[in-house]
């Protein structure tokens, strides 16, 4: 069942720049690990390194937390859509922060 | 929604006033009753900035009777594309005095309070106590959860605004009737998943729309009218000009405003966002080369190598003579490009992304290879003046 993930601008250089990704998924774990296969650059932003889903970062299915849903288990339906919702802060200087 | 101030009996309306206000007092939803609320309000704006700018300018048009504006920050030209309230004669000057000048031109009746400081954690309560609403315009993580923490302490609505590139986020958090940002993101990401210079910018009118959005939400906070934020993210995508809603929920087990909070005071907010110490630290120790040295090499006819790590967009805008450009997420794929046997000199914008692509390409074998200090900023301050900063 294709859902459709919507990358947020900050995330998008891990993406090819697309703003949202189709994938094949039953549930959002799944959504998030087919979507973090085809951009592996992507995992460390979403994931802590024991597989956590990090704290900044929230997904969305429609309008609604998965938080407040079943979490990653939350079940998915044909044409769904997943946004990844990081927190973001643009005002501050320019952070040369590359590591 | 519960209105934020009780109807006034103490202000008035002077006949210039009532003159100045009148397209409010014509319609019903504010009235006069509507505009002695915004003449009783008192609203804390941090920070005087992209979102800060159009934050006051509005809030002080609209009647606004005391705003309060907390920078300490001096004007400068990079600031002129965004932030509105400032203008070109006062680059150098503090941005408090030209944001409260602006906004005695555009309304002298508001009566305007400046901080010229930091907010910190020992600050924050006593300046915020004094104000009904905070518009936080500062857009920085550890001013963020200050701002919130010291809000749902105080019991008072946050209205908050977010941007990055051509996206921006806006919310009211207030932990009397909603969540609160915590409750959002527990939270900040560590420093070194913030998006880097390389990444940054930001489209100029995006503060603009997402700072007016949060003057209106404050606005009908004070008129407690219409329907405001609380418990909603608004999304704004610039690019493709679209608005998106997102639900947002109290968390009950939220560290400050949840059943059993564990934050009962303000933190250290610096150390809390991991960011302590961090513009003194550099990436790693690897070689450096000054401008001046890179400038006697050339002089002196010596053959090097000059590696630009900049991406494509920052080469167009200024580059040195000579320079091979190599963007740093391509080093490691085009590395064949360059011969180990050849002396290196990598430079970025300010040095730190070279330093990076320097000790990449140590570890894959270069030893005649050095990062130039400071970048090409550096170098335009040392050796080629003609070479723009930005």
């Amino acid at each position: 069942m294709p859902v459709r993930v919507i990358i947020p601008t900050p995330l998008r250089q891990y993406t090819g720049r697309k703003e949202f990704v189709e994938v094949e998924a039953k549930n959002v774990a799944e959504a998030l690990a087919n979507l973090t296969a085809q951009y592996g650059d992507l995992r460390r932003h979403l994931y802590t390194d024991d597989g956590k889903l990090r704290s900044f970062v929230n997904i969305y299915l429609g309008e609604e937390d998965i938080r407040y849903l079943q979490k990653d288990q939350t079940p998915l339906h044909d044409q769904d859509e997943l946004s990844i919702v990081p927190s973001i802060a643009g005002g501050t200087k320019l952070r040369c922060i590359c590591r | 929604m519960a209105t934020l101030t009780a109807t006034p009996t103490t202000v008035q309306l002077s006949k210039d006033e009532i003159l100045r206000y009148s397209r409010h007092l014509i319609m019903p939803e504010v009235g006069m009753e509507g505009q002695l609320k915004l003449k009783a309000a008192k609203v804390l704006c941090v920070g005087t900035g992209g979102l800060g700018s159009p934050l006051a300018l509005y809030l002080a048009a609209a009647g606004i009777g005391k705003l309060g504006i907390v920078d300490f920050d001096v004007v400068d030209f990079t600031n002129l594309q965004r932030q509105v309230i400032h203008g070109t004669s006062d680059v150098g000057r503090p941005k408090l005095h030209s944001a409260r000048e602006t906004i005695q031109e555009i309304n002298p009746n508001v009566e305007v309070a400046t901080y010229e400081t930091r907010l910190t954690s020992e600050n924050a309560l006593d300046i915020i106590r004094e104000y009904d609403i905070v518009a936080d315009g500062t857009d920085n993580f550890p001013t963020r959860y200050l701002v919130n923490d010291a809000c749902v302490l105080l019991g008072k609505p946050n209205v908050y605004g977010s941007i990055f590139r051509f996206e921006g986020q806006a919310s009211v958090f207030y932990a009397k009737e909603g969540p609160c940002y915590r409750c959002l993101y527990p939270e900040p990401p560590p420093p070194g998943l913030v998006p880097s210079c390389a990444e940054g910018g930001v489209l100029g009118v995006l503060p603009g729309i997402i700072g007016c959005i949060q003057a209106l939400q404050t606005i009908k906070l004070v008129l407690g009218k219409g329907q405001t934020l609380v418990g909603r993210l608004l999304l704004f995508d610039a690019l493709n000009l679209k608005f998106r809603e997102l639900k947002l929920r109290k968390n009950p087990e939220c560290s400050i405003c949840g059943a059993d909070p564990t934050i009962t005071e303000l933190i250290d907010y610096e150390e809390f966002c991991g960011i302590r110490g961090e513009e003194h630290v550099t990436p790693s120790k690897v070689p450096e080369i000054t401008p001046l040295e890179v400038k006697k090499m050339e002089d002196e006819q010596r053959p090097f190598v000059l590696i630009d790590v900049r991406e494509p967009h920052e080469f167009q805008i200024c580059r040195i003579p000579g320079s091979k450009l190599i963007p740093l997420g391509e080093v490691p794929r085009r590395m064949h490009e360059l011969n180990s046997a050849d002396d290196i000199v990598v430079h970025c914008r300010s040095g730190m992304r070279s330093a990076q692509a320097v000790e990449f390409l140590m570890k894959s074998g270069f030893r005649k290879i050095h990062n130039l200090k400071g970048g090409i900023l550096a170098w335009s301050d040392e050796v080629d003046p003609s070479v723009p900063k930005y």
